[in-house]
């Protein structure tokens, strides 16, 4: 267990009266993909928000149990939720750039958290996100153009460059594909596996290929529960739970 | 027949051809394949509809044209010739005939008396001829209407069709007034520019109507200190009010407060747009004007007003707070949720997220509700008139009398004056010229906030 980045110890999450995540526990490695598959309104979302207390926003959403960032308590009145959420960033479902240019879609979470000292370590910063999310050079010589100006794959990977801008530990994905063309999703693809290793990476999928492709374990979630969680070639070929293998099976058709 | 007398009878015989035509329809035996055709009600009311149509339509149309009618025919009888020359006595004596005719005014002139009965004759004449037309349309299209009710007659539609003329009718009459407003306003305002030259009128920094040089009105109706204090006082002090006050409410309203602060907070802040405007203006005049004096002088301002531009100003930027506060409040709600979520997922704080992404986002929005603000501002006339001065000055001074465009036209037209001179018409071209300011306001500020909407559809 020492080597968790992230670990959710029996944790359950209610809005209001109703209980949306029953009793999960799990822990994710440093250097791992893992997805989260499971039938819509299972939970998905509002586990992954959990992580980084994005459900804080959701006036009636309440949490129980402990989540750990490095074994710290993410819930704990200790910790800040800016500096949670900077170590643990995310990208959801809908691309949503800022109204600004894309050259201020990244440069802003490094200029909140002034992360750079000088124009020039902030030109290198939005460089490096750029090209790391593999969108340097096709938008290189349009920095100035407003972000919503781009295709939604090219949106999408703004997104992800505005969120490794601020070199967080953790990146969690809801969704990331589900409003891009088959292209634009292989190009998402093709960056988490770039990105493999040095973030440990959460992505929320309804593309069972998908989750196949880019993961190395595979969470199946029901009804706000943690079904089976293991290797993802064992998900895929040989669950044992019969609900998991089911909805694999369903969804091949 | 009075008026009301004819209108009573018109009414009646729609009632009449109503309830006749309700049973008439009710002993139809209607067959099978019409089950769904129409009801005996249908068919009442487009017998009633044709009973009332065309006789109120002559009447609106006859109202209109008749006083010429009239008076035509005065001046065609012999009395007349011994009216005197000039269009303008000639008119007012035959204004006082129509008066005393209907049996209201005093007399001024002996010939108004001697005409009143010729006047009374016609107006008589033509009364009784309309009264006449008019029953005599309303039965015809009765009678016309009710011959036509049978089973195979689609009732239902013609009313469908009658609807949508009441509702068009209803909809020329708003469009016809603001038309015919508009149209007069140009018309007072091309006899103002025949007698000024445009320019003198939209550049002169002298303006003093009291005063008025008959050879060279020009010279004393410049406006340009009018135009540049209803801007002094409605888009700059006013809005250096409006724009933080309500910005800043609407971003802790809306983005801060409890669902339950807010459900009091914000009716209570409405209220303040609830406020007859002339209560603003004696709380500007009585409260707010002697102290923003004070400060002047105790700043060292030796010549501050009673009447200054900064206690209007003030005063109409808290009226129009809640205006700015409700704009700021709809074009930040319309910013779609996942951005914020997007800036405080990146461990942005709600502040550095309404600061950095909520306004930038929502600013064309904004900005388009403080252009509607300005307009509005530039508009009001009660605060200025109780509380801002008459002398117009062209000054930078907040502390210095100034007056606004819309305090000028009260003045001008309060008091004696007559209707023909340079003075009076001023008020038409201040009037036109504030017209065209607010228009042009109006469809930037919606031209923006349109394409704002759309950019997030
Ligand atoms: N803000 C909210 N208030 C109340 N209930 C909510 C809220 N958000 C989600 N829920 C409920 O919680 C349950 C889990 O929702 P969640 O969005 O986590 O599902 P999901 O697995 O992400 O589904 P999908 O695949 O459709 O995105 C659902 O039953 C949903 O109705
Ligand atoms: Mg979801």
């Amino acid at each position: 267990m020492t080597d968790a980045k992230l670990s959710a110890r029996n944790v359950s999450v209610f809005y209001g009266a109703t209980r949306a995540i029953d009793d999960v526990s799990m822990d994710i490695t440093r250097d791992e993909v893992v997805a989260f598959i499971g039938p819509s309104g299972c939970g998905k979302s509002t586990f992954l928000r959990t992580l980084n207390r994005m459900n804080d926003t959701v006036a009636n959403a309440r949490v129980e149990g402990t989540i750990l960032l490095d074994g710290e308590d993410v819930y704990a009145p200790a910790m800040d939720v800016v500096e949670l959420r900077a170590r643990v960033g995310m990208v959801f479902q809908k691309p949503n750039p800022f109204a600004k240019s894309i050259y201020a879609n990244v440069a802003y979470g490094p200029s909140i958290h002034g992360l750079a000292r000088h124009r020039d370590d902030m030109d290198r910063i939005v460089e490096d996100a750029l090209r790391r999310a593999g969108l340097w050079d096709e938008v290189k010589d349009r920095l100035d153009a407003s972000g919503t100006t781009l295709s939604g794959g090219q949106q999408q990977r703004l997104c992800i460059a505005r969120a490794i801008a601020v070199d967080p530990e953790v990146i969690l994905m809801d969704e990331p594909c589900s409003a891009l063309d088959p292209i634009a999703t292989a190009r998402i693809e093709e960056l988490i596996h770039e990105l493999r290793g040095r973030y440990a990476i959460v992505i929320v999928t309804h593309n069972m290929q998908q989750a196949a492709r880019v993961s190395q374990r595979t969470a199946f979630f029901n009804l706000g529960r943690l079904v089976e969680f293991g290797a993802t070639s064992d998900i895929f070929t040989n669950p044992v739970e019969e609900r998991t293998k089911d909805y694999i099976t369903g969804r091949y058709g | 027949m009075t008026t009301t007398g004819l209108l009573f009878t018109i009414v009646g015989l729609a009632l009449i051809g109503w309830l006749s035509a309700r049973m008439r329809a009710a002993a139809f035996r209607r067959p099978a394949i019409q089950r769904f055709g129409s009801l005996p009600v249908h068919h009442a009311w487009v017998v009633a509809l044709w009973v009332l149509g065309p006789p109120l339509t002559f009447l609106v149309i006859w109202s209109l044209t008749s006083p010429a009618l009239v008076t035509d025919r005065v001046l065609a009888s012999p009395l007349a010739a011994a009216l005197p020359a000039s269009a303008f006595e000639r008119a007012s004596i035959l204004s006082d005939a129509r008066a005393l005719a209907q049996g209201s005014g005093g007399v001024f002139h002996p010939a108004a008396v001697r005409l009143a009965p010729a006047y009374a004759a016609a107006q008589r004449h033509y009364d009784w001829l309309a009264s006449a037309a008019a029953l005599i349309l309303a039965l015809a299209g009765g009678v016309f209407a009710f011959v036509r009710v049978s089973p195979a007659f689609s009732a239902r539609w013609r009313l469908e069709n009658g609807v949508v003329l009441l509702l068009l009718a209803a909809a020329l009459v708003a469009i016809l007034t603001t038309a015919g407003i508009v149209g007069s306003l140009l018309y007072e305002a091309a006899r103002f520019f025949a007698m000024v030259p445009a320019i003198d009128f939209l550049t002169g920094t002298r303006w003093s109507p009291q005063v008025i040089d008959p050879a060279d009105p020009g010279a004393s109706l410049g406006a340009l200190p009018l135009f540049w204090g209803t801007f002094f006082i409605g888009a700059i002090i006013a809005m250096a009010v409006a724009l933080p006050l309500g910005l800043m409410s609407a971003i802790y309203l809306g983005q801060y407060a409890r669902p339950r602060t807010r459900a009091w907070a914000k009716p209570a802040l409405e209220v303040l747009a609830g406020i007859p405007t002339v209560v603003y203006g004696y709380f500007a005049a009585l409260s707010v004007a002697p102290r923003v004096r004070d400060l002047g002088l105790f700043l060292g301002i030796a010549d501050a007003s009673s009447e200054s531009a900064l206690a209007a100003g003030l005063v109409m930027g808290i009226m129009i707070v809640p205006f700015v506060s409700s704009t700021a409040d709809d074009a930040l709600r319309a910013v779609p949720a996942e951005m914020r979520d997007g800036s405080l997922a990146l461990g942005a704080t709600p502040s550095e997220t309404i600061r950095h992404v909520l306004i930038p986002a929502a600013l064309p929005g904004i900005a388009g509700g403080v252009l509607l603000a300005i307009s509005r501002a530039i508009g009001e006339t009660m605060i200025v008139v109780m509380a801002a001065s008459g002398v117009a000055t062209l000054t930078l001074d907040p502390f210095a009398s100034t007056t606004t465009v819309t305090k000028q036209i009260v003045d001008l037209l309060t008091g004696e004056a007559e209707f023909d001179s340079a003075k009076t018409l001023a008020a038409f071209a201040l009037g036109l010229v504030l017209f065209a300011a607010t228009l042009l306001l109006n469809v930037v500020a919606l031209v923006i906030v349109k394409r704002y909407r759309e950019a997030y559809e």
